[in-house]
């Protein structure tokens, strides 16, 4: 059920991060800063787990957000809309799994 | 390709609904937010009908919203939260009947993102103050206030976010005039992000926090933040604060947190409350699954207060709060009734409950008991160990309830909505008709309908009798000016007239002072209490004392024409003279000394109501043989002389001159329109100036085969033309803008206003030797809807090509077939247990049917007769199985013979999509044309199949991600070839030819081909863009329009070089070895238009809506829209529309303060598609503004109409 929607990628895109993996660790606080508001951009080192759960979750935010996609969704699956934007709610709390775990190196 | 889209009947799915005091009256209103447009409903509450005052397109898509009032003040505000990044507060103005918006703030980006707030909006309710929120982190609080002048300000947004949380739902606290406090339920993902062990997901609460906004300070605090129920969903405000004159409290203050199967109270530092949310008492009942609540409202009464809340199961619960002061001694919970599940409840004071459905009708309820003294058991948090909150994570023991039919609430109006139209065909299959029908197969579970929509107004016939000949005219008079009802029917016949009068019954009179052996040309109440008729050979003046004053016609001369109002007639001679009379202050009808020759024989005349406070009207529209029409002016200064003049293309049959509204020309007074019917069948109207006699901005319209009469009726308190030709048309006022619909009736052959006691605003025709009287009830509808119930959700339908039936797969899902049920009551029955027969019964219409687990289906195939209404044969499927696709296929191996095939799977699941088998299904069509159907054969496929077609005298099948060729075989169908290079699963096919366009549900279309020589199947074709398509059409050879999810609708063009190098490879060896391109097939569409149409489309056909009319792109949407795409026929169309259109754009119409470029382009920027309802607009503008538009396209205003009315017209008929 993941989409992937237009509406994402010109927040990224907007934001122009480019940033390099040099950059940071040099305390660029004002990109940080940025980083802090805008949630759910990403960064030239994110892992994969990272982007991954980040589309989920802006894909979920999104459905839940557009009425007609509610409405899709829940005449597929037979349920209300107030319980199909309830459980794509409670599912951005983890949309794909435990993070994997880190190797210590 | 240049296309003009046009919306036919806006989106009617209500997505969120608020009630309020909008207008500042003491009335009662409701605002429904449709998605992308915003309706003002009044629900009368003497004859609890509900009318639509005001609906307009937002332009943007409607998120969220709210209503609040200022401390004080005795006018709601409306709040909306929308994609467009902006808060707007609207005010609705009574004056100009428009929603006006009063701030509108920018806070963040556009579109509906995750961390832009939006979604959810929560007011404090003393108005002071309104959150608004993103589904993650942000939250913004704005302070309302007053200014001196008493206008509503708002301040700049405070900040009240919280990294990583998901918001689920936000309220506003009631805690009378101390700081506006917010309730968010909120949970934090940082540690199960952070958590590889999973335990920190585990564990993850879900807080009631508590935000406060300091006035004092000018800040938001956290103020409390508490763990509750990990499966909360909604949050309820429960009133609280001191009333200021006594001192008590108006309930204890806090929140109801609706959890998954629990209701639970809550405040800070107070005990929690909790009760279960009783279940329905059902021997199929799914035990494994929770109750959430939907749609919740609060409502206050004089020293008292209650909740209705309403379950996914539809049934509403009533819940009380027992308190003194602001402690909560006890949380009850009891059964209410049952309702369609809603998206909003309103409940308004003068006792009625509005439920906005999320799909279907809309319903209005009147309370008839509040359910205080029934014998519902009652459910408290008093019965339980500390009020139901001893272990949280316990449950407390199920609490049940029998549903029962509706017993506090009483259905009193109904609203219609096409929500959801999940298939269509456009058709003409009714007979007596020249334009197609719509059938649209709407709804959802147990209240779907297959629903057929027809252009025209709905009439209600209260009366219909046979005449002893065939009239050929009909008149009903008033006999005083004073008089509240019609005392008359007159009936003119060819060679007599009869006059009936109405009272308790209708029946013949004689003494009227009426001429009966004569025909009737024209009868007229004139001044303030005599009686007119004119006659071939006169005119009687009939005075109240039944005294006659007749003038006679010269001898040898007969009269062929009239016209009268109050105080003015005007008869032509069969000389083609003109003899003109007017009243005089006494009440004698004096002619004008000079008659006027107008040197053609006079086919018809008109003149106007006289104005209020006039003497007369000063104008006389004549219709001459030569093909004219005259005004000639009737003022004393210069009376019958010719003012102007209009040459037309046929002799005219019907000339109607009428004052009527139209706030596109005029915004304040009624305009003189000059309608002129002619023989050939068409219609002009044009608009008089009233200074200087000129007739101006004429429009054409072509309204059947029959010369066209024309009456001036009154249509709901305003005056209105019907035109009679082979249909019957209303041309009247709605909402201040001119409507013309066709009624949905018999032929008329003439027809007049009708008023009595039993039917005031009734109309009178004649058809042939029969009287009718009857009443156009709903003005505004342009489409008739006739329906044909279902049972589970319609899946797709199509057409037979030789009977007129349609064949339709429904089905549901989480719903257990009847071979399930009936297998699960004998097992029930076996092992001994009680079946309540009386649950098992309920009608599944309003109850719906018990939800079983995920994988569980029901599903029918249904023959269904659209001319009839009927269903024709209903065949089940049972195990589990259900229908995803249709065909009717002639087999070549059968001798062309048609067979229809259907597409099922059994035990299938949506995510990821797997069936324990998908079947091909085969039926013969037995009994009289395809009555009923036979299944031959079942074959087994792999997956499901979504999507079959009939192709060359086989089928192909989408099955899954291959697309597969099948042969009919004795036993099985059998598989002759197979291409398994798409992407995801095949949603849509159409073909031409050897070409087969596949939509697929990720990838958007792919153009194959089957070369027979070598039995291949090649792709040859893609697009460069992922589409998740729902629905395709082939345009022409080379070209298909498609829809995708998101709501955009575009078209696809091959280069024709490519696809004649395609055709002319017999083999398909040069396909097979060309490279690919992008990963994809060798050869790329292009897109040439792309429009954000804002629905998610359904469906899109082709074709020609009015006779002899162009074809267009109809189109359908999830939530009720119908839209048509309209090609343009030359470049200066294009260039002046799409200049249009831009200025438009500047004018910034958008309520939702969304940037029109941009919601049309959302996803993939607007291409050479003009937005018909932006531009539509215009005749909404004020006067200055049309103008300077105008200006700038070096047009006037009426011209600029004229092309806009044009359009709409040629194409669609609306």
């Amino acid at each position: 059920m993941l989409l992937s929607l237009g509406e994402r990628s010109n927040q990224v895109s907007t934001l122009a991060l480019n940033m390099s993996s040099e950059l940071r660790y040099t305390a660029n606080t004002q990109l940080e800063h940025l980083h802090a508001r805008y949630t759910g951009t990403g960064h030239a080192d994110i892992s994969k787990y990272d982007w991954v759960t980040h589309q989920h979750r802006d894909t979920l935010a999104s459905i839940v957000g557009h009425p007609t996609l509610t409405s899709y969704l829940a005449i597929a699956d037979g349920e209300a809309i107030g319980r199909v934007r309830f459980e794509m709610t409670e599912r951005m709390l983890q949309p794909c799994g435990p993070p994997p775990r880190k190797d210590d190196d | 390709m240049h296309l003009y889209n046009l919306t036919l009947q806006p989106p009617t799915a209500a997505i969120q609904a608020v009630v309020g005091n909008f207008s500042g009256a003491r009335q009662q209103e409701i605002i429904v937010s449709h998605g992308t447009r915003l309706e003002l409903l009044r629900p009368d509450p003497q004859t609890g009908k509900v009318a639509t005052v005001i609906a307009t397109d937002v332009f943007g898509s409607i998120r969220s919203l709210a209503s609040f009032r200022l401390t004080g003040a005795t006018k709601d505000y409306a709040i909306l939260g929308s994609d467009s990044g902006r808060i707007v507060i609207l005010e609705y103005d009574a004056k100009t009947s428009s929603f006006v918006k009063l701030h509108q703030e920018t806070y963040g980006k556009s579109g509906a993102r995750r961390i832009v707030p939006g979604q959810y909006l929560a007011t404090d309710p003393k108005g002071r103050s309104v959150m608004i929120s993103a589904v993650e982190k942000a939250k913004l609080v704005y302070i309302l206030n007053r200014d001196p002048a008493a206008n509503l300000t708002i301040s700049s947004p405070l900040e009240a976010h919280k990294n990583s949380a998901i918001i689920h739902h936000i309220v506003g606290l009631d805690v009378g005039f101390e700081n506006p406090v917010f309730a968010a339920l909120e949970v934090d993902y940082a540690e199960s992000d952070q958590d590889p062990t999973g335990e920190a997901f585990n564990k993850a609460e879900k807080m009631l926090t508590y935000y406060e906004l300091d006035l004092g300070l000018n800040h938001v605090v956290r103020k409390w933040s508490e763990p509750t129920d990990s499966r909360a969903n909604l949050l309820v405000q429960v009133p609280g604060g001191q009333l200021a004159s006594s001192d008590r409290f108006d309930g204890p203050s806090g929140v109801l947190v609706c959890c998954e199967d629990y209701i639970i109270y809550r405040h800070m530092d107070a005990p929690q409350h909790r009760v279960p949310i009783p279940r329905r008492r059902h021997p199929l009942e799914d035990r494994d699954r929770g109750v959430i609540v939907t749609s919740a409202v609060m409502h206050k009464m004089k020293g008292a207060f209650f909740f209705l809340l309403q379950t996914e199961d539809s049934d509403l619960f009533k819940v009380t709060i027992e308190h003194e002061e602001e402690e909560v001694r006890a949380l009850k919970i009891k059964y209410f009734d049952t309702v369609p599940v809603a998206s909003s409840l309103c409940i308004l004071k003068s006792g009625f409950l509005f439920i906005a459905s999320e799909f279907g009708n809309h319903y209005l309820y009147q309370f008839q008991k509040l359910g205080d003294d029934d014998n519902e058991p009652e459910y408290s948090s008093t019965s339980y160990p500390s009020f139901g909150m001893s272990d949280p994570q316990a449950g407390l023991p199920r609490a049940y309830f029998t549903p029962r039919p509706l017993e506090n609430l009483a259905l009193a109006d109904e609203l219609e909505s096409l929500n959801p139209i999940i298939d269509s065909k456009v058709l003409n299959l009714l007979p007596n008709s020249d334009t197609p029908q719509i059938f649209a197969a709407c709804g959802r579970g147990a209240r779907s309908s297959m629903r057929i929509l027809r252009h025209g107004l709905e009439v209600e016939e209260s009366v219909s009798s046979e005449l002893p000949g065939i009239p050929n005219a009909v008149w009903t008079t008033k006999r005083t000016e004073d008089d509240l009802y019609d005392s008359y029917i007159i009936l003119s016949f060819v060679n007599g007239t009869l006059v009936l009068s109405i009272g308790e019954t209708i029946e013949e009179v004689q003494d009227t002072g009426f001429l009966s052996s004569a025909p009737t040309l024209a009868v007229q109440q004139i001044g303030s209490d005599a009686l007119l008729q004119v006659h071939p050979h006169g005119i009687r003046h009939v005075l109240a004392d039944r005294r006659v004053n007749e003038w006679r016609v010269p001898s040898g001369k007969t009269i062929v024409a009239a016209t009268t109002n109050k105080r003015q007639v005007a008869v032509a001679l069969s000389s083609a003279e003109l003899v003109y009379f007017e009243l005089d202050l006494d009440g004698q009808l004096n002619e004008y000394q000079d008659r006027k020759a107008m040197g053609s024989t006079v086919l018809a005349l008109s003149i106007g109501d006289v104005p209020e406070g006039r003497q007369r009207t000063p104008y006389l529209a004549v219709g001459c043989e030569d093909q004219t029409v005259r005004i000639i002016s009737l003022d004393p200064e210069s009376t019958l002389e010719t003012i102007s003049l209009q040459a037309l293309t046929a002799p005219p049959s019907a000339i109607c001159i009428a004052d009527m509204l139209d706030a596109s020309i005029n915004k304040s007074q009624p305009t003189m329109f000059v309608n002129i019917g002619l023989q050939n069948g068409v219609l002009l109207r044009t608009v008089l100036d009233p200074i200087n006699g000129q007739l101006t901005d004429t429009r054409t319209r072509f309204l059947g085969t029959r010369p066209i009469k024309l009456v001036r009726v009154q249509v709901h308190k305003n005056p209105g033309i019907l035109a009679l030709s082979s249909r019957s048309w209303l041309n009247y006022t709605y909402q201040n803008f001119m409507h013309f619909t066709p009624l949905i009736y018999e032929n008329l052959d003439y027809a007049w206003s009708f008023s009595a006691e039993l039917s005031p605003e009734g109309l009178i025709g004649i058809s042939g030797s029969v009287l009718r009287i009857f009443q156009v009830p709903k003005l505004g509808v342009k489409l008739k809807q006739d329906l044909i119930p279902l049972s589970y959700t319609p899946r797709k339908f199509i057409t037979h090509p030789s009977n007129n039936y349609f064949y339709l797969i429904e089905g549901d899902h989480r719903v257990m077939g009847q071979d399930a049920v009936d297998k699960k009551l004998a097992e029930l029955r076996q092992q001994g247990k009680k079946i309540d027969e009386e649950v098992l019964n309920l009608s599944p219409e309003i109850f719906g049917r018990p939800k079983a687990p995920a994988g569980t289906w029901a599903s029918n195939i249904r023959i269904i007769d659209p001319v009839e209404g009927k269903t024709v044969s209903l065949h089940p499927l049972d195990s589990n199985e259900s229908a995803f696709s249709i065909a009717v296929v002639p087999f070549a191996a059968r001798n062309n013979e048609l067979h229809l095939v259907v597409g099922t799977a059994a035990g299938t699941r949506l995510a990821p999509r797997t069936c324990t088998s998908g079947y091909l299904r085969v039926y013969r069509f037995t009994g009289e044309d395809g009555k009923g159907l036979e299944l031959m054969h079942k074959t087994e496929i792999d997956d499901v199949p979504l999507a079959l077609i009939a192709f060359q005298g086989r089928l192909v099948a989408g099955v899954g991600k291959a697309l597969r060729i099948y042969d009919i075989g004795k036993k099985k169908m059998l598989r002759k070839v197979e291409n398994k290079q798409f992407a995801s699963a095949i949603v849509t096919l159409t073909t031409q030819g050897s070409r087969i366009l596949v939509g697929d549900m990720q990838e958007s279309v792919y153009f194959a081909v089957y070369k027979a020589p070598e039995n291949r199947l090649l792709i040859f074709a893609d697009d460069s863009q992922p589409r998740w398509i729902t629905a395709a059409t082939m345009v022409d050879y080379n070209t298909v329009v498609a829809a995708d999810r998101f709501g955009n609708i575009f078209v696809n063009r091959l280069d024709p070089k490519i696809s004649d190098q395609v055709d002319d490879d017999p083999t398909g060896a040069g396909i097979l070895h060309e490279k690919g391109v992008l990963m994809g097939a060798p050869h790329k569409t292009q897109m040439i238009c792309h429009f954000h149409a804002g629905d998610l489309i359904t469906s899109i056909h082709k074709v020609s809506l009015v006779a002899g009319g162009r074809e267009v792109l109809l189109y359908t949407g999830l939530h009720g829209t119908i839209g048509i795409l309209v090609p343009f026929v030359t470049k200066e169309d294009v260039d002046f529309i799409s200049t249009l259109e831009q200025h438009m754009r500047t004018e910034q119409v958008s309520l939702v303060g969304r940037d029109h470029l941009a919601w049309r382009g959302y996803y993939v920027p607007v291409k050479a598609v003009v937005d018909g309802d932006l531009c539509e607009m215009y005749a909404k503008l004020p006067a200055s503004k049309q103008s300077a538009i105008a200006g700038e396209l070096d047009r006037s205003i009426g011209e600029v109409l004229k092309k806009l009315d044009q359009l709409r017209v040629t194409a669609s008929g609306f």
